[in-house]
């Protein structure tokens, strides 16, 4: 088992490399101008690319790079913030996302499991169909959508809740974002349960326990839900990722100072701020291979044959 | 190898004579036949499964419905998506019919037997204009024909390409396999996001950018879908006899198997177009996709949420358009799903 998992987080760290070169190279190869050239003569611009080492062969300029991000200095920002460290601006961009996203998360898939658990248990009755329009309308509808419909009912129209995201507030103005992004992730975690619950309910093995006179809350959790979770997580990863990382539009919408606005202003500013494209691109893609990683990991805990057969192909 | 066996069948005939009576047609009384049924095809089937299922006949109507007003929905009136809809009055002075909200003049005489008291009180906006003064019946549909049509170029390109990647790599298996998936996986480790904002640093915001960022992530699901077919098909007999016959591998991978994959692929088309229309709508929202006076679901959105406080009818129509699509598309792959892979227990 050590082995499978040094061998797979090598794998990992190999493939994460790869992409960080990648990036680096698009990002040092393509042209554009990380500079907001509107404000800035040739001159300064040529004076400015020769003092941040613009104009080096790409390898040089990658093993400075990776050397200086490897300590953790991923450089200043060239055109958003201009001059301040990147770090300083992320680590409270990080902070503000991970944590409206968590909640979206916790609250996604505590809600979407018993939606989908209730769902099962009464098959065919109101209840399964109520929790399957809902996650169709779920899984339709964008969550920035809904964030709009929340913020311009609880507030715009009631002045409940704050209208834009407020740091200070931090607990009562995440509330309609994170539950607006947790909505794709509840009707799409609900869905797979219910789907799955049922699979596994008609199987052998739960018709065994259940003549055995297993029953009731042992049955459910112990012997049917512990075999649904396996496809579950399955689709929980992405979604992970994409609620810590790509709440973009919610992020933007709300005024949230999170990663996804980072990246969106970064993008779209007078000049393409390379070095926040690369570390945000390097946060991504270290956090969806984390993410997918800690999944393969998980499938071994949640389901014993996954792992005798991860170690046969070992041998 | 072929030829040769070719060369050798008629030497084996040319041992048995044949008589006259071989050749003598039998009175059809003397024939006993069993009572036939026409067999169904495969295709066939899969139709009679797919219309069977309600959902899917909601969400094919959902679609064709949509497509429809995509094509003839900006012609129906006389408002281009990129006029403003003004006249001179008899003051000579400019009225601009901004942020008027959804009028059927004559049915709201018939409701409520008063005429709209400004100067467009003859005018018919079924959803309104925006706060420029467009009309955004016309701007629905042309952002939705917008969206329909990146979402359908990018999955048909991206299912050219992702098919014979993995129909390829799953094929020859070995070292070629071994690297091709070596680079799925790296290529799957990339962000969508990512690649658009890389991309976005050296190409114009636009159509464009929106196509090429698809087109470089979609087609990875397409090929592990073709790869996994391959693996499951290429070890049955009849490939083999067609390699036994002397068929080269692109004829084998292409013309011998590739039909048998077609379900599953279009079943994961129908997955990706709404994927598509998402990101699309989602990358204009952000600001680099579709860009004025063009415009598609996304930024339709995205001009609803910034006038919504003023003219909060602006959003309806696209956010409804959106849900739909997702909705017909996600219906109709389900149903094709069900309809190409049926279990027993459904049919």
């Amino acid at each position: 088992m050590l082995k499978y998992v040094l061998k797979r987080v090598g794998l990992a760290l190999v493939t994460l490399l790869i992409i960080v070169f990648l990036l680096f190279w698009l990002v040092r190869v393509m042209p554009g101008n990380p500079f907001p050239s509107e404000r800035m003569n040739d001159i300064q611009i040529a004076n400015k690319r020769a003092e941040m080492g613009l104009d080096d062969p790409v390898l040089v300029q990658f093993w400075r790079y990776i050397t200086r991000a490897l300590q953790g200095d991923f450089g200043n920002g060239t055109s958003l913030y201009y001059g301040v460290p990147i770090n300083t601006v992320m680590s409270t961009a990080i902070g503000n996302s991970f944590r409206i996203g968590g909640i979206a998360v916790l609250l996604g898939t505590a809600v979407g499991l018993l939606l989908g658990i209730t769902a099962a248990l009464h098959r065919g009755k109101f209840l399964d169909g109520f929790c399957t329009v809902f996650s169709i309308i779920g899984v339709c509808v964008p969550s920035y959508v809904f964030l709009i419909f929340l913020q311009y009912n609880f507030a715009f129209r009631i002045p409940f809740f704050p209208y834009f995201f407020d740091a200070s507030r931090f607990a009562f103005s995440s509330v309609l974002p994170s539950l607006s992004l947790s909505l794709f992730t509840m009707s799409t975690i609900a869905r797979f349960t219910r789907n799955e619950m049922v699979e596994v309910f008609d199987s052998d093995y739960v018709r065994l326990a259940a003549s055995k006179g297993l029953h009731g809350r042992r049955l459910v959790l112990r012997h049917v839900l512990r075999n649904a979770l396996i496809p579950i997580v399955t689709v929980l990863a992405p979604l992970v990722v994409d609620l810590l990382t790509g709440a973009l539009v919610v992020e933007k919408i709300y005024g949230i100072n999170g990663i996804g606005k980072l990246m969106v202003d970064a993008i779209t500013g007078e000049g393409i701020d390379y070095n926040y494209v690369l570390a945000l691109g390097i946060l991504y893609s270290a956090l969806y291979i984390g993410v997918m990683l800690l999944v393969d990991l998980l499938y071994g805990v949640l389901d014993p044959r996954i792992r005798v057969s991860a170690k046969g192909e070992e041998a | 190898m072929a030829k040769k066996n070719m060369q050798a069948a008629p030497a084996v005939a040319a041992e048995y004579v044949p008589v006259a009576g071989d050749f003598e047609l039998l009175h059809s009384r003397d024939i006993q036949t069993d009572a036939n049924f026409a067999s169904q095809s495969y295709w066939k089937g899969v139709l009679i499964h797919f219309f069977k299922n309600k959902r899917a006949v909601v969400g094919l109507v959902i679609i064709t419905v949509i497509m429809l007003l995509a094509i003839f929905g900006p012609i129906m009136n006389s408002y281009g998506y990129k006029d403003i809809v003004q006249f001179r009055n008899e003051k000579n002075k400019r009225v601009v019919a901004k942020g008027i909200s959804p009028r059927i003049p004559w049915l709201h005489e018939l409701l409520t037997g008063e005429k709209y008291d400004d100067s467009f009180s003859d005018l018919t906006f079924l959803f309104g204009t925006d706060d420029l003064g467009r009309d955004l019946w016309t701007r629905t549909w042309y952002g939705a024909r917008v969206s329909l049509i990146i979402a359908f170029v990018t999955i048909i390109i991206d299912m050219i390409i992702g098919m014979s990647y993995g129909l390829i790599s799953g094929y020859f298996g070995g070292l070629a396999d071994n690297i091709m998936q070596r680079f799925v996986e790296i290529a799957n480790s990339v962000p969508r996001l990512v690649i658009v904002s890389v991309l976005a640093i050296f190409m114009p915001k636009g159509m464009g950018l929106v196509i090429v960022a698809l087109l470089l992530t979609e087609w990875i699901g397409m090929s592990k879908i073709a790869r996994a077919e391959m693996l499951k098909i290429k070890e049955q007999e009849y490939v083999l006899a067609s390699r036994t016959l002397g068929a080269g591998n692109g004829h084998i991978i292409f013309k011998e198997i590739l039909p048998n994959t077609i379900g599953p692929i279009i079943t994961q088309v129908m997955f990706s177009i709404p994927t598509a229309i998402f990101t699309e709508a989602f990358l204009s929202f952000v600001g680099v996709g579709i860009v004025l006076p063009q415009c598609s679901v996304g930024t339709l959105i995205e001009d609803g949420f910034n006038n919504i406080t003023t003219l909060p009818y602006q959003i309806l129509p696209p956010i409804i358009v959106l849900a739909l699509l997702m909705l017909g598309f996600n219906f109709i792959g389900d149903g094709l799903r069900e309809a190409l892979a049926p279990k027993l227990e459904d049919m």
